[in-house]
């Protein structure tokens, strides 16, 4: 544990910024947290509402146990306590998005307590320096519906596909310190869940939004009045809002003025937040348990199937990485930050240790170098994703498959990889077809070798008074007069002979 | 030839399976009765067409020698609090006037599925809230009853359940549905001279029945015999999938086991329900109710229930906070009544619409129950209450412990006149005094009727037996049914 430096420089010295964040994760379920009606986004208003979702006249809950599963199996994936006895109650308000005239929440008793996320603090660095940031609880509760404003000159319209839809609210202790922090916690929160297949994790249709908890103090003093920013939907946001927000607070505190504790908005078009109500103008919630359901009991059973059914978590991956596979701090955080690198990697690794007949830990340099720069860099150069990669995990490890015996060079196996993508075709036909096989073959070699020595008479005197570092150039001459097609390692041996 | 509206639900069940009359007859003899009967104002909607269809189906089955459901033949009122698809259901309110449901109840749903018909949706006080139906906003239901002597002033049927209480008492059904939130079936067939039970909370699903307080609500039948009511509430009970709340066990033949020999039994006579200045026919009643259950067999015991006096407060805390939450569906935004003044914005239209649908009784309850849950007053009034229910329900778990059955008085007072405790809610609160208790602690609960006092009017007892034990409960009815002998009816005027 590192404690922060960060600092925010004001007029009268420095202040600490505290932040904590509440997170509203969608639960990734067919059906809603209290009913059967689908959940899939993007549906026409309206066309995924049951009559319970609706709040009809005698409708009533029943708890989908595939929300709570995913629940439960989320807080098993922060080392946190799992509560076997919990239950719903509700907070009640009137708004036109939420039809019952209350949310089925839980305030009193959550399902999941106490628990951690580690987060790393320089990403450029992962080994360096790590920070524990605490988990207070995660409880489930449901969605509201949407508003549309847009829709007429003088009337709202009321979407409630959403209405009931399951969520985590996965709440933080106040233990971030920088706006880097801040973001670290999010994108590591979202990587969990994605991996752990409760959350998709997509920020930009709503799956995932962070209310954050913002104040300033001086260095080790009391903490300080916070705001809360509602519905911040992306890492860079929430990012923004900590550092807008604190400096706002110092700007208000160094005038003499105070902080109010209130909800605030975030206008990302404006980089700026803005006061919504304040706690005097906060609603009463009148929150009491559901009468309409039972507390929810949940067996051993129940919960070591949760357990078994918990994938390798980021963390453990990335050491495994490290220690079992040799890969760098560096690549090994990168290929475990989101859980679809991670699967690519892995059916990678598997079809090049089967082709090859090598262990894992064989071929897994090659294959996180190749996926890390090579893929990595066509795909963003196509604009296109993991997900919708053009090369397969496969037609991958084929690539370096043909690399890793010899049949095809470094230089070559780009060439062969554009190819690829353009075509689709595997690599050994590409080989094969336009004839790139590199050559051991000593004797064309040493003519060629011989050929490049001839025609640089200067350089080979200014090696042998000392020059080495023209070895490379004679190499590469070489490699060039044989098209790519030589082997580097023949051709290194045979320069050394020639030049020796 | 038989009058067909004074046979009970077993006579119409079985006479009709033996060919002594056709499932029309009997449709349209009480679809007769019920469209003579407008004085009553028993019902909100007639049906009189559901009651023949299932008449007619019935009909059909039998002489196709089809498998005849247990209510095949047998026409029943439906309390207007339970959906009925494709048939208005407003729970007497201006709120849901013109409301149809595209979906049924399913306890209704069990009953048309058993071969009952449809006669129509009884009225009842507005969401369930009251004593005496004078809060529906379709009129008050009257008693059938008139006290003696040339009095005819009108009475109430009691409540909330009055629509069914007063048309099974005029023969206008032979049974009904109820619900049951502190005494609604109970408390109005006392004051009909009728039968009734709550069974255990959880026995009937509460899916499709328009939420009162949810963790009181339940619904039970209600009829002129003991055996009529077994045999109702056999068909609607059973675990349902869509009631977080309903018991998942089986369903007992209540009907089949029927058995007023009390030999070994033990009943409780608590003492904290005959407080001073109990009413002294009430008394005397308990007293031969007494009697009758020893002379069945069963032993005689007194028993305490220290925390009865806080049952009716603590009830009063616990329904409406309840209400308030379970009413706030009730917003103008989707269906129902929408009042929408002129550039009202959305707070105003809630305020508008609600303050036109909702009638005062149920204004008062949400606004009870939004104070007792605001912040600074939820400890003080639902914690406690909350607290005080478990203490109560400890009562009963203890006095259970020694015996197996309690007899008390139903209501504190035959059926009174209307308008009479309309000015003074708490006055009519207390009627719910002696059945709000079993109602808290989730307690099947029976009324049957005793006898009339000197004025000519029911009164009832009241039998509360374990959780699950509908049986005993049903069994000590028939036990004082068999006894008491009550034939009265209330003579037609209307």
């Amino acid at each position: 544990m590192t404690e922060s430096t960060y600092r925010i420089q004001g007029a009268t010295g420095e202040w600490e910024v505290v932040i904590g964040l509440e997170v509203h994760a969608q639960v990734t379920s067919q059906a809603k947290l209290f009913s059967g009606a689908a959940t899939a986004f993007g549906a026409e208003p309206n066309t995924q509402v049951s009559l319970i979702d609706a709040a009809m006249p005698g409708m009533l809950p029943v708890p989908n146990r595939e929300c709570i599963r995913q629940a439960v199996r989320t807080g098993m994936a922060i080392n946190a306590q799992i509560n076997k006895w919990s239950r719903f109650d509700r907070k009640n308000y009137f708004y036109a998005d939420l039809p019952q005239g209350y949310q089925i929440s839980q305030l009193y008793h959550p399902l999941v307590g106490e628990g951690e996320i580690e987060i790393v603090l320089d990403e450029k660095n992962p080994g360096s320096s790590t920070k524990t940031i605490g988990i207070e609880r995660i409880h489930v509760e449901q969605d509201a519906g949407k508003l549309m404003h847009d829709q007429h000159p003088t009337r709202s319209y009321v979407d409630l596909n959403r209405s009931g839809v399951a969520l985590m609210e996965i709440v933080s202790r106040p233990d971030m310190r920088s706006p880097a922090e801040a973001g670290a916690y999010l994108s590591k929160l979202r990587t969990i869940l994605r991996y752990v297949g409760s959350c998709d994790g997509n920020m930009d249709q709503g799956s995932m939004r962070a209310d954050v908890n913002v104040s300033v103090r001086r260095p080790g003093e009391e903490f300080g009045t916070r705001t809360e920013t509602k519905n911040v939907n992306s890492v860079r946001f929430v990012m923004a809002v900590v550092e807008h927000e604190a400096n706002r607070q110092v700007d208000v505190l160094e005038a003499g003025g105070k902080v109010v504790q209130e909800t605030r908005l975030y206008d990302p078009d404006r980089n700026e937040t803005r006061s919504m109500r304040s706690k005097e103008d906060a609603h009463d919630y009148r929150y009491f348990p559901d009468p309409d359901l039972l507390p929810l009991e949940l067996d051993d059973a129940f919960l070591d199937e949760c357990r078994q059914s918990l994938p390798e978590l980021p963390d453990a991956k990335r050491r495994r990485y490290e220690e079992q596979l040799g890969l760098s701090a560096y690549n090994a955080a990168t290929l475990t930050a989101d859980a679809e690198t991670a699967r690519w990697f892995e059916a990678l690794l598997a079809e090049g240790a089967r082709i090859q007949k090598k262990g894992d830990g064989d071929v897994a340099k090659a294959s996180a170098n190749w996926l890390l720069s090579e893929l990595y860099g066509a795909l963003n150069r196509l604009g296109k994703s993991l997900e919708d990669s053009p090369v397969s995990p496969q037609a991958g490890a084929e690539l370096l498959a043909l690399v890793a015996d010899g049949t095809i060079s470094g230089t070559i196996a780009k060439q062969v990889f554009e190819i690829m993508l353009e075509t689709g075709d595997s690599a050994p036909t590409i080989v094969e077809e336009k004839g790139l096989k590199q050559t051991s073959d000593t004797g064309a070699i040493e003519a060629a070798v011989a050929k490049v020595l001839a025609d640089n008479g200067d350089k080979v005197e200014q090696y042998k008074a000392g020059k080495e570092a023209l070895f490379g150039f004679f190499v590469g001459q070489t490699m060039k007069a044989m098209q790519g097609k030589a082997n580097p390692q023949v051709v290194n041996e045979l320069v050394r002979r020639a030049l020796s | 030839m038989t009058n067909l509206t004074d046979l009970t639900v077993a006579e119409i069940r079985d006479g009709f399976r033996a060919g002594d009359f056709s499932a029309r007859e009997v449709a349209e003899a009480f679809n007769a009765n019920v469209a003579a009967a407008k004085a009553l104002n028993a019902f909100i909607v007639e049906t009189p067409e559901k009651a023949l269809e299932a008449a007619d189906a019935a009909d059909r089955a039998k002489a196709a020698g089809e498998t005849l459901g247990a209510l095949a033949g047998v026409p029943i009122g439906m309390k207007d609090l339970f959906c009925t698809e494709g048939v208005q259901t407003t729970a007497a309110s201006h709120m849901l006037e013109g409301f149809t449901p595209t979906y049924e109840s399913t306890v209704s749903k069990k009953l048309w599925d058993a071969g009952a018909g449809m006669l129509g949706k009884l009225n009842l006080d507005q969401f369930a809230m009251g004593s005496s139906n004078e809060t529906s906003y379709f009129g008050n239901v009257i008693s059938p009853w008139r006290r003696g002597g040339g009095d005819n002033a009108a009475l109430a049927p009691g409540g909330s359940s009055g629509g069914s209480s007063s048309a099974i008492a005029a023969r206008l059904c032979p049974a009904a549905t109820g619900t049951d939130t502190g005494g609604s079936i109970r408390q109005p067939a006392a004051f009909t001279g009728i039968s009734g039970i709550k069974p255990t909370y959880g026995r009937c699903s509460r899916w499709g029945i328009v939420a009162f307080a949810s963790s009181l609500d339940q619904a039970g039948p209600m009829a002129r015999t003991v055996r009529d009511n077994a045999i109702l509430l056999e068909t609607m009970s059973g675990f349902d999938p869509k009631d977080s709340t309903s018991l998942d066990l089986p369903v007992p033949q209540w009907e089949a086991n029927l058995s007023s020999d009390l030999k070994g039994k033990k009943v409780g006579i608590p003492k904290e329900y005959r407080p001073d200045g109990l009413n002294a026919e009430i008394a005397a009643l308990w007293d031969r109710g007494i009697e009758w259950l020893k002379d069945a067999g069963a032993e005689v015991v007194e028993v305490s229930l220290p925390h009865t006096k806080y049952a009716l407060p603590t009830y009063y805390i616990i329904a409406p906070a309840e209400a308030s939450s379970n009413l706030a569906r009730y917003d103008g935004v989707r269906y129902g009544q929408r009042d929408l003044p002129d550039g009202a914005g959305l707070q105003d239209m809630y305020a508008a619409t609600r303050a036109l649908g909702f009638g005062p009784e149920v204004k008062r309850r949400i606004m009870i129950g939004t104070y007792v849950l605001s912040a600074g007053f939820y400890d003080a009034y639902y914690t406690q209450a909350q607290k005080v229910r478990a203490l109560i329900s400890r009562d009963f778990e203890q006095a259970f412990d020694k015996v197996d059955l309690l007899l008390t008085p139903t209501a504190p007072s035959a059926s009174f006149t209307l308008g009479e405790k309309q000015a003074d809610p708490l006055a009519m609160y207390l009627n719910d005094v002696f059945t709000v208790p079993a109602s808290l602690a989730g307690l099947p609960a029976m009324a049957v009727p005793g006898g009339l006092d000197s004025q000519g009017l029911p009164l009832g007892l009241q039998i509360i037996g374990k959780p699950m034990d509908e049986q005993s409960v049903l069994n000590a009815g028939l036990a004082i049914e068999e006894r008491a002998g009550f034939t009265a009816r209330p003579e037609k005027w209307w």
